[in-house]
């Protein structure tokens, strides 16, 4: 390789042994800066959830007093697989990310597809302006679209109203998903669709310009040779698209305050920061974090693998 | 991931020159494709014309008008003067707040980013796979797996609530490592930095050379890791309470809440404030555009 070809021809090397080598330490030193803060906020943390999540806090019996803490081994990983309200909340999530992922991966793709063809104008000014929505911070996004559903405000329901329609409900009992599989498709597609397209841009044209002169519609190039070439961008985007399903927060958060249909158990991750901030059960909370960590790397991963296998990647 | 290698960033002049080339004629086939395109330009940006009207309504106007078109009062500005004024000019708080993290943060992070991505790529040693396993095995981990484990100990330690909470850990960029380790390897040529050692340069010199062939990439690292930072909602809501603390994500949404449908006044105050907090990175995606595409490209192309 030729790393080792740089670390042979170093000056140092050839002078006499000495028992600190700086040239030894270089790599670490520079690794150093961004081990330690890796370490302390990212490897630490996930070791102290653990840690947290096998203890529990009691109160004596009339719940005065300062509660005692008490090691409480697996007991709360035990409770939270029989705990229906978590079960409902990763159920909620994964029918939201079985429906809502591939539609938006979709709709990047075609839309990457089209920018990238031959046939289309204008390129810059919609690659643009399907990139605004990933410029607006996600909790932004979603006051936004909080109020292009608020009956009160809403110039989408007054409208269809207005047309004689009846009164779209975005805020009921079922719609409500939906309503937030719309925020999450407006504000993530360009982004997805961005990755995509510098996929794409960076197949040499040769691959696929010997078939176009064959006479191969754009169609079956973009089928046959582009999407294909492009697999990789569309597993990265769809593993972050996992990560982000699983970790749903902040829309349904913020609808929650104008939906009566959105509990403090609706995604696993309001969940979690409800049992801890809303109730102060820090250990239960910690115990719903690792699972729902578990859950996630255990997708992503096995995500990965499956692809890789198939598309050889 | 790890399979996968960089392609060189696309040069923007030679797409123009190749897109003027192109014969601009009449194509029969591009009316679906562009009929296609129209629809969903209407559908990504409505919304924001949407906010961008009614940051000019008075409160009256915000529900009393059709949401998608111009009331004939045009009050933008006493509705920004309202919102630069509002409770001794918090807003303007959270946003300086939130460009104290995203900048510094950002800044910082690359920075050890760039270093940590340096030496996994341009050294051989031992434990190099094992730590790139590691950095990338942390970009499956949800970041808000972390927060309330940093929370607990960010108490345990007194810092919680404290500027240090939220950048702290806004350092830390897996991603960015990954990156900068793909643009090292593939832009920064070993016999530049042979080249250097045999004229004397020290390490830390080698690697400030190496450093200048990666600005484009840590232009790219950068701005992720500032807009990570800037849309961060879950990690300030966890650590602050004190809301002289806040970046605009959290102070926004806590006003929404406390109106909850009941003030009208602060509606037209949050939708003026969302406008605003929109402004710095659209501002920055359009100026930083070319350096944005060519990075995304490494890593997503088969190599």
């Amino acid at each position: 390789m030729a790393l080792e070809s740089v670390t042979s021809l170093s000056p140092s090397v050839g002078k006499s042994p000495r028992f600190w080598r700086p040239r030894k330490l270089t790599p670490y030193l520079f690794f150093l800066p961004f081990g330690l803060v890796f370490l302390l906020f990212f490897i630490v943390p996930i070791f102290y959830a653990i840690y947290e999540s096998l203890f529990r806090s009691q109160r004596s019996g009339l719940g005065l007093g300062a509660p005692t803490v008490n090691f409480n081994g697996l007991s709360n990983y035990l409770q939270v697989i029989h705990d229906p309200d978590f079960f409902a909340g990763v159920g909620r999530v994964l029918l939201f990310g079985i429906v809502q992922v591939p539609i938006m991966l979709g709709l990047a793709l075609l839309l990457a597809l089209l920018l990238d063809s031959t046939v289309v104008r204008f390129k810059p000014f919609f690659r643009l302006a399907f990139f605004i929505p990933y410029a607006i911070p996600g909790i932004i996004a979603a006051l936004l679209w909080d109020y292009l559903y608020d009956p009160g405000l809403s110039p989408i329901v007054k409208g269809v109203s207005a047309l004689g329609l009846g009164t779209p409900d975005f805020l009921g009992a079922n719609a409500v998903l939906w309503s937030i599989a719309n925020i999450v498709t407006w504000a993530w597609t360009g982004y997805n669709m961005l990755i995509i397209f510098a996929a794409l841009q960076a197949i040499p044209t040769e691959l696929y310009e010997s078939a176009r002169l064959d006479g191969a519609s754009g169609w079956r190039i973009a089928w046959y040779i582009k999407i294909p070439l492009v697999a990789p961008a569309l597993i990265l985007t769809c593993i972050f698209s996992i990560i982000g399903t699983l970790q749903l927060f902040n829309e349904p958060q913020v609808l929650s305050v104008i939906s009566n249909n959105i509990s403090t158990s609706y995604t696993p991750n309001q969940y979690a920061y409800y049992t801890a901030f809303g109730n102060n059960n820090y250990y239960y909370g910690a115990t719903i974090a690792v699972v729902l960590a578990l859950v996630t790397c255990v997708l992503s991963f096995g995500f990965l693998r499956v692809t890789r296998r198939q598309a050889g990647v | 991931m790890s399979q996968q290698t960089a392609s060189v960033p696309i040069p923007t002049a030679q797409e123009l020159v190749t897109a003027r080339q192109r014969p601009r004629r009449f194509n029969l086939e591009s009316i679906p494709a562009m009929a296609l395109l129209v629809l969903f330009t209407i559908y990504f940006l409505v919304p924001y014309f949407w906010l961008i009207v009614s940051s000019t309504k008075n409160a009256g106007d915000l529900f009393g008008t059709f949401g998608f078109w111009f009331a004939p009062n045009f009050n933008l500005f006493s509705n920004l003067q309202q919102l630069f004024t509002y409770q001794d000019g918090v807003f303007v708080r959270w946003l300086l707040n939130t460009l104290l993290y995203a900048g510094v943060g950002a800044a910082v992070g690359t920075w050890l980013s760039s270093m940590a991505g340096y030496a996994l790529a341009k050294y051989v040693f031992r434990g190099r796979d094992l730590l790139f396993s590691l950095v990338l095995g942390a970009l499956l981990i949800p970041t808000t797996a972390l927060a309330l484990p940093l929370y607990l100990m960010f108490s345990a330690v007194g810092l919680t609530n404290t500027y240090w909470a939220v950048l702290l850990p806004s350092l830390v960029s897996p991603f960015g490592v990954y990156l900068s380790r793909i643009f090292a390897a593939a832009g920064v040529p070993d016999e530049l930095l042979e080249a250097a050692r045999v004229d004397g340069a020290n390490e830390f010199r080698t690697y400030t050379i190496a450093l200048h062939l990666m600005i484009p990439a840590l232009v790219t690292i950068f701005l992720f890791q500032f807009v990570t930072i800037w849309n961060n909602y879950f990690l300030p809501l966890v650590m602050l309470s004190d809301e002289k603390l806040f970046p605009v994500t959290v102070g926004l949404e806590t006003w929404n809440v406390t109106t909850a449908g009941s003030s009208k006044f602060l509606y037209g105050l949050i939708i003026t404030g969302a406008l605003i907090s929109t402004i710095p990175l659209l501002a920055g995606c359009v100026v930083l555009q070319r350096f944005w595409r060519g990075g995304l490209g490494a890593g997503s192309v088969k190599g």
